[in-house]
């Protein structure tokens, strides 16, 4: 990857959030490490897949790269700026090359704002409202790009359904031109029948207008339609990263084993056929993560080893890295 | 199921209305499936298609007023389940018949522990003592595989994470050995790995007791994975339904097929743009005149907006309600 074409570069990132325990004397007991060195890049233009269960940090990797929570270590670099702690002045234009898709269609759009205001928001805290037809032009320019009638802008969002929803919260994202869109879970909200209409949009919307997006999601199977690139996570770590296809091919983490065959394809005659990798119990508490590699106590093919020592992410050539001792020992 | 086997659960025409006058809205309109024992049958649809209230309708659990049975029969090892009185249905409630639902944490009781949930069916419909129940709850919670039985007895749900509180509902629902077990949505709340766990223990320990299971599900890959029959709702009826293979090979109604078409696969051809359904699904209030699905339909004539099709017969066990199935009338 040459070093114009990285839009995103973050390095060893942590978030930590302490947990605190009485009223008065406010001590701290203990630290959540939600994200725990996480390391990526991302091109521009290129979508890179964040999946993993909840409570695996992603959603917080994907604020803190956009500076919504604080970063308690590690680097973030944004168009060549390091931007780990920028202040407040400093975030201003920032936020104009960097948006954000919300999971919630209900939530993330005021119920008191028309559609116009929702999408025209970023416009006027960037001053670029001041010509009111041209604002007005732009307004109808960017729900026609999501696939809304521009002649609903005086609505409010109630009258619309969840997918109209999205593609408003969409819009309102593309107002400002980012240079990459972080996205949050943006269709998990959605009916079945109406997913497809959104994640086309995104799909479309890039190849137009070329931005990234960083696509955080737990639907494996969405985040394979829209990604070149996916990284897994797993308690605040990110355990595989490689381009879509290999990992779907051939993941080769036993936790994306693990998650890839948990997930049911919609065809009984391939399912009848299918190898079933099973893990037993249910993702630890962040707070106190296993020793050594944190998968360990669920991993089926767990050894002395892991339960002593913490893989490192491991690059493996070719855009693949993996974080598990028994690539190691292959590597070697 | 054989066609000489009688089917142990068989809903006829069943019609569950909410409201009365204009804002009337038929949440449920002539609904008809059968359930084989031992039969595992997947009812497939998004929000406001009615499945969940079909279920409801069965354990007689719809909320009354705003919500009632109109008509229709639901017949349950022969008894018409809608003819019984309040206290007559309790006696099928969590016996016969028992219900998973989506959300764990909202529907076991957070001030009692665990142990006394499991045990209650078992006091109320066996009329064991209390110890004797829950002797009987620890067993139950060995079965579904929870380690340290006797120390989750104990324990209140909320020391319990979502998989583990699924599993209490497992355990709950399979006290009194029921004959069917509806579960609506049971792993939507939960991680994926923790999700094919948890239908995968449900699964065994039905097949194990030959218990039939009814699994509401929008979620097409999980149909395939466990169902045995599907039966495919939109708003409010049934549209399609057939063995699960033959639906997924040959589905016939546009509805089936737009669904299928639009949500990705894991093995998937990613080049392929998705096939989304346009629109969305409709208002219930204000449903169209003739098929519900028209307005979203390609292929839809002038005589699917008139006229609603009826579910016809079109292949053994395989039945649809469209118009363009049914050349007959066209």
């Amino acid at each position: 990857m040459s070093e114009a074409d990285v839009l995103l570069r973050v390095d060893d990132l942590q978030v930590h959030f302490p947990v605190h325990k009485g009223a008065v004397f406010r001590k701290q007991v203990a630290t959540v490490k939600a994200v725990d060195g996480v390391s990526f890049q991302l091109k521009r233009g290129e979508t890179l897949g964040l999946v993993g269960e909840s409570g695996c940090g992603k959603s917080t990797t994907g604020l803190a790269i956009l500076r919504m929570l604080e970063p308690s270590g590690g680097r973030i670099e944004f168009e060549g700026q390091d931007i780990t702690h920028f202040d407040k002045s400093s975030l201003r234009p920032l936020r104009r090359r960097m948006q954000m898709v919300y999971q919630d269609p209900f939530g993330s759009l005021n119920p008191r704002m028309k559609v116009r205001d929702i999408i025209g928001e970023p416009l006027e805290v960037h001053g670029l409202a001041n010509d009111r037809k041209a604002f007005d032009q732009r307004i109808a320019q960017l729900m026609r790009t999501v696939g809304l009638l521009p002649d609903m802008a005086d609505r409010f969002p109630h009258e619309f359904s969840g997918g109209q929803r999205q593609r408003i919260g969409i819009a309102r994202a593309l107002a400002l031109e980012p240079a990459l869109i972080i996205c949050d879970e943006p269709v998990s909200a959605l009916d079945v029948s109406i997913q497809a209409q959104v994640v086309n949009v995104f799909v479309e919307l890039q190849q137009r207008l070329g931005m990234a997006y960083l696509f955080i999601a737990h639907d494996l199977a969405v985040v394979r339609h829209v990604s070149d690139r996916i990284a897994v996570m797993y308690l605040g770590r990110i355990v595989e990263i490689a381009a879509r296809d290999e990992i779907y091919r051939k993941p080769l983490h036993p936790y994306t084993q693990a998650l890839l065959a948990a997930v049911p394809v919609a065809d009984p005659v391939v399912e009848a056929t299918r190898k079933r990798v099973p893990v037993s119990g249910e993702v630890p508490s962040a707070m106190n993560p296993p020793s050594g590699c944190r998968f360990h106590t669920r991993c089926p093919l767990a050894m002395d080893r892991c339960r002593h020592e913490d893989p490192a992410l491991r690059d493996l050539g070719a855009g693949r890295a993996v974080a598990c001792h028994l690539h190691d020992m292959a590597a070697q | 199921m054989t066609a000489a086997a009688k089917p142990l659960l068989s809903v006829r025409n069943l019609v569950t209305r909410f409201g009365r006058g204009r804002g009337a809205v038929t949440a449920v309109d002539d609904v008809s499936f059968d359930v084989g024992v031992g039969e595992t049958v997947a009812i497939v649809g998004e929000s406001g298609s009615g499945k969940s209230v079909t279920a409801l309708s069965i354990l007689r659990l719809i909320p009354s007023p705003p919500g009632r049975i109109e008509s229709g029969e639901i017949l349950f090892e022969g008894t018409d389940l809608t003819k019984l009185s309040e206290r007559e249905i309790m006696e099928i409630r969590g016996n016969r018949i028992a219900m998973i639902f989506q959300e764990p944490m909202s529907s076991l009781n957070p001030v009692l522990t665990v142990g006394l949930q499991v045990a209650e069916p078992i006091n109320v419909h066996r009329r064991k003592p209390w110890d004797a129940a829950l002797g009987t709850a620890k067993q139950l919670l060995g079965r579904v595989r929870m380690s340290d039985a006797e120390s989750r007895l104990r324990a209140y749900p909320h020391q319990f994470s979502g998989g583990m509180r699924q599993r209490a509902m497992i355990a709950m629902a399979l006290a009194c050995e029921p004959r069917l077990i509806i579960a609506d949505e049971p792993t939507t709340a939960l991680d994926v790995t923790v999700q094919a766990q948890i239908l995968d223990l449900l699964k065994d320990l039905a097949q194990g007791s030959r218990c039939s299971l009814i699994l509401i599900t929008h979620d097409l890959g999980v149909v395939a994975r466990y169902a045995d029959r599907v039966v495919v709702m939109y708003a409010g009826r049934v549209v399609e339904q057939a063995p699960a293979r033959e639906l997924y090979a040959n589905p016939r109604h546009p509805y089936t097929r737009g669904l299928m078409a639009s949500v990705p696969r894991l093995d998937g051809d990613t080049s392929k743009r998705l096939v989304p359904i346009e629109g969305q699904p409709p208002n219930l209030a204000r449903l169209p005149t003739g098929c519900a699905f028209a307005p979203r339909c390609r292929q839809a004539t002038e005589l699917c907006q008139r006229e609603r099709p009826a579910l016809a017969e079109i292949g053994p066990q395989h039945q649809t309600a469209c118009w363009l199935e049914t050349p007959a009338h066209v």
